[in-house]
């Protein structure tokens, strides 16, 4: 197995005015390929940021980053942005489809900017929505679907580029428990099919399917266990009520 | 390039759905600029129709002819000056007609106005021009039935008359007005000549007039009239000799003392155009500094809705960057959303002035030609990217993490 990711030495400094917070501490992680990673910690523990550079979205202030072999710590933004765009794959926990665009065009947007030719735009788009079982909803708009075809549409558009890493953020916490099993159920197979997937959340019930669990706590990785990882949908989501939709 | 392009087009795409979504925010937003695109256009269109109208109907009066008159055709100051002048006579013109060396046609006219008719029908007020016959070579006055007045007619002081265009249609038909009586007045003329039709210049008809002989109008009316004198000159490239010519000529003729001024009007073509370019001049100003000033409210306008959108629209720039978009991508994204608004600000507005223009073709000549419409619809495009560059910049820039945290 090759190394997906491999952080070393990753520090974060936030300069607040003339404070500085730093929000990680020379963290080191690897993730190899294949692997289903999950996330946790409780907010201010630095797990945000740690998504935000293993995503590309931030670069650390000190160490360094190797993203499938390639060194992305230094890269520009819009360096950043072609690498985002070839190798991660983002499922947010709102979503965040374009409203008035339906499926179809919401899962391409990623190999438009990829600027891919209609015809490969046609192929990769169809094969991701039927990777998530909506080939027959690709002309809805988000609105004319429920949240957990929201979150497949979303998932279509992560996978739609063939990226190195799946990279989720809270993916379940704005669905109810029945719908968040479908997800799980789906990176379950996404897994199964040798994708990459790393998961941000901070529920147990959700990084107990995951086969790996980093934990973080003030910005170090406290704990790093394999585990078990859930396939059913026994106890969990059914003992999860009120709180859904308003998990940050 | 071809990335540009690219994104130019999947720009156009994205602009076309946002603003489709907010139909109504849209349409206030391309007020400003429909406004100021319908200003600057009417005024184009209305200089536009001015200038070619007003080439036509100047040209009967003619580049080569001159006008020697009591008063100035563009009194902008001291009318009474010009008032208390002693009229142009019959001496001076025959002076003019005598000794102009430089002219091949020197002849002259005055007018009354009178109540025409025939048989049943009447009209009230009608110019009569008394002319002497070399009249007919100094402008467009050429008939096309019958005959002109002649210098036996004017010698005479004989009672024919030649009608324009409109007084045939109006007064005689269906009968042939030649050799018939026309009353003017309480005399009556043989109408011996009908002229060519000339059209409308300024809105008014050129063929609504009697032509009768110069003394025959002096006689039957009254001496008591200043003339014009008109003279057309050999080499209508070397009208300031003639000119010069007939100022000596006319202040011997008036006994003027070398320190006088003129106390007659020469009036050529050129004062007029001089005049209509002063006062287009105005307009164009006028113009541009109302359409320029509604177009940068429009454009200040469509600027506060694209901050508005962007702002709105935080979420959707941090996801379009996390799944790929560049600076580029972005900032295209919103100046074509800009540009777009703008440019359908720029058609409807064109296409107001346009149907502005057809409702006050009737007393206002107007035209629109091709590079106006292109011009209109391109500009206020330029108003757009103008306007959307700082927007546009600002979203480019956003953060995709803050972008993306925002809700």
């Amino acid at each position: 197995m090759s190394e997906i990711i491999r952080l070393k030495n990753i520090s974060k400094i936030y300069e607040i005015g003339k404070i500085k917070v730093p929000a990680l501490k020379d963290v080191d992680l690897i993730i190899e390929q294949g692997e289903y990673v999950a996330i946790m910690g409780p907010s201010g523990s630095g797990k945000s940021t740690l998504m935000n550079i293993i995503g590309c979205l931030d670069t650390p202030t000190t160490g360094n980053y190797h993203l499938a072999g390639e060194e992305v710590n230094n890269m520009t933004d819009n360096e950043l942005a072609d690498v985002r765009n070839r190798r991660i794959g983002f499922v947010f926990q709102t979503f965040n489809l374009l409203p008035r665009a339906d499926a179809y065009h919401n899962v391409e947007l990623p190999l438009i900017y990829a600027g891919m030719s209609r015809a490969k735009r046609r192929e990769q788009t169809n094969e991701a929505l039927s990777r998530v079982g909506l080939a027959e909803r690709m002309k809805h708009k988000p609105n004319e679907l429920s949240g957990g075809q929201r979150q497949r549409v979303a998932v279509a558009r992560a996978l739609v580029n063939r990226p190195s890493l799946l990279l989720a953020d809270e993916p379940t916490g704005n669905l109810d428990s029945r719908t968040s099993y479908e997800i799980m159920q789906l990176f379950h197979e996404l897994h199964q099919n040798g994708n990459t997937i790393v998961l941000v959340t901070h529920e147990e019930d959700i990084a107990a399917y995951a086969h790996r669990v980093v934990r973080l706590f003030d910005g170090n990785i406290s704990s790093d266990k394999r585990q078990e990882p859930r396939t059913g949908m026994n106890g969990g989501f059914a003992a999860k009520p009120e709180e859904n939709g308003e998990a940050a | 390039m071809h990335d540009l392009t690219y994104s130019f087009l999947e720009g156009i795409k994205i602009a076309q759905r946002a603003l489709w979504a907010n139909k109504t925010r849209t349409i206030l937003t391309t007020l400003g600029i429909v406004i100021g695109v319908v200003t600057v256009t009417l005024m184009m269109m209305i200089i536009q129709g001015l200038n070619s109208s007003f080439q036509r109907q100047i040209s009967f009066i003619g580049s080569g002819t001159v006008y020697v008159e009591q008063w100035p055709w563009i009194v902008m100051d001291d009318w009474w000056i010009y008032r208390n002048r002693p009229k142009l006579t019959m001496e001076n013109f025959q002076d003019v007609k005598e000794q102009l060396e430089l002219a091949e046609v020197v002849a002259a006219y005055t007018w009354t106005v009178r109540p025409i008719s025939f048989k049943s029908n009447t009209i009230d007020r009608v110019g009569i021009v008394g002319v002497t016959p070399d009249y007919v070579y100094t402008g467009g006055h050429v008939p096309e039935y019958g005959r002109f007045v002649s210098e036996l007619d004017n010698r005479s002081s004989r009672k024919v008359c030649v009608i324009g265009a409109d007084i045939k249609r109006d007064v005689f038909d269906p009968y042939n007005p030649i050799g018939r009586h026309l009353r003017v007045g309480a005399h009556s003329y043989t109408v011996v000549g009908i002229l060519e039709r000339q059209g409308t210049s300024f809105g008014e008809s050129n063929d609504n007039y009697v032509m009768i002989p110069l003394n025959t109008l002096l006689d039957n009316y009254g001496h008591h009239r200043s003339l014009s004198i008109v003279s057309k000159a050999k080499d209508s490239n070397n009208m300031d000799a003639m000119v010069d010519e007939l100022t000596g000529i006319l202040r011997r003729s008036r006994s003027l003392q070398p320190m006088e001024d003129n106390n007659f009007a020469i009036n050529r073509q050129e004062a007029l155009t001089d005049f209509y370019k002063r006062m287009t001049a105005g307009i164009y100003i006028a113009g541009l500094i109302i359409g320029g000033i509604a177009l940068a409210v429009g454009g200040i306008g469509i600027m506060n809705i694209m901050l508005v959108s962007v702002t709105e629209r935080t979420w959707e720039i941090g996801m379009r960057k996390a799944v790929g978009a560049k600076t580029t991508h972005i900032l295209w994204q919103f100046l074509v959303e800009s540009m777009l608004i703008c440019s359908f600000g720029g058609i409807v507005g064109l296409g107001l002035a346009a149907l502005g223009g057809a409702a006050m073709d009737k007393f206002l000549p107007t035209s629109l030609p091709l590079w106006l419409a292109l011009l209109a619809v391109l500009f206020s495009s330029f108003v757009g990217l103008v306007f959307g560059l700082l927007p546009a910049t600002r979203a480019a820039r956003l953060d995709p993490i803050t972008a993306l945290r925002q809700d």
